[in-house]
């Protein structure tokens, strides 16, 4: 299994995060559901749609945070029986950057999860580009989809 | 159990003359519960990081058929690191941050001590 990413910058900070951490999936997005990168997902249907859940999910916690007059949420962390769930955001000068991963309890910790998530977004300020990419009109839509799909799965 | 239990389990290892620090992780999330450590050293890479270790000891020991470990002590070059499993999965780890030339008997003794009246 290997990361990949429609945004070069994200590539490494990401590898390195899935190597320490010991992550089983994870996507990083914009705050609008725009996958930048993903490791561990084998079908585009299944990217478009934790992107989306992911993405929805922090939009509310943030309203929830501004509705209590509170700065937003840190992260986000949602413990099963086998897997865990951290979802967090960080600033970088491209924008704000979405982290979704998913870790296996018996592998990985939240704490472990916590530690190597600070330094990926360390890693990740300092690669971001200084100027934000160009938006995506409607009509250019379905095709910038579709190329990111593309490389997301090595086609 | 009151964070004045912690605390006072957490005095018991720092006044041992050497110890650096103590702490107190969740096994299960590798998270601090309670600490008392001198500046420079990273609770939470220590927690989270010693927390993993003792999955993988646990999953070691079971392999090797040889029990729970009770204690361990891993020296480095400028100190050491000694640590309490809690009783069963996931239990609170106790961790101590020593110099290298602290009484390892002392601090092995006091962490016991502080796991038993944390467990």
């Amino acid at each position: 299994m290997t990361a990949r990413a429609v945004e070069g910058w994200t590539l490494q900070p990401l590898t390195d995060f899935v190597r320490e951490a010991s992550v089983r999936l994870v996507l990083l997005m914009t705050p609008a559901g725009q996958v930048l990168a993903q490791f561990g997902f084998s079908r585009a249907l299944d990217v478009m749609s934790a992107a989306a859940l992911g993405a929805a999910i922090m939009a509310s916690t943030g309203e929830l945070a501004r509705q209590l007059r509170q700065a937003p949420f840190a992260a986000l962390n949602h413990q099963g029986q086998r897997h865990g769930i951290f979802l967090s955001s960080l600033a970088t000068e491209r924008g704000a950057v979405v982290v979704l991963a998913v870790y296996d309890l018996d592998v990985s910790s939240l704490g472990l999860v916590q530690l190597f998530f600070e330094q990926m977004a360390e890693e990740l300020r300092a690669a971001s580009p200084k100027q934000v990419s160009k938006q995506v009109l409607a009509e250019d839509f379905e095709r910038e989809l579709s190329e990111s799909l593309n490389t997301l799965f090595g086609r | 159990m009151t964070a004045d239990v912690f605390r006072q389990a957490l005095d018991l290892i720092t006044r041992v003359r050497g110890v650096r620090g103590a702490m107190l992780v969740s096994g299960d999330d590798g998270l601090v519960v309670a600490e008392q450590l001198m500046e420079g050293i990273k609770g939470t890479a220590v927690a989270a990081l010693t927390a993993s270790l003792a999955g993988r000891l646990r999953r070691a020991m079971d392999a090797a058929g040889v029990g729970s470990s009770v204690f361990w002590h891993l020296q480095a070059e400028q100190g050491a690191l000694l640590v309490v499993p809690g009783i069963g999965e996931g239990g609170l780890l106790v961790v101590a941050v020593a110099e290298p030339d602290v009484n390892i008997g002392l601090v092995r003794l006091e962490l016991l001590r502080a796991a038993e009246a944390v467990g």
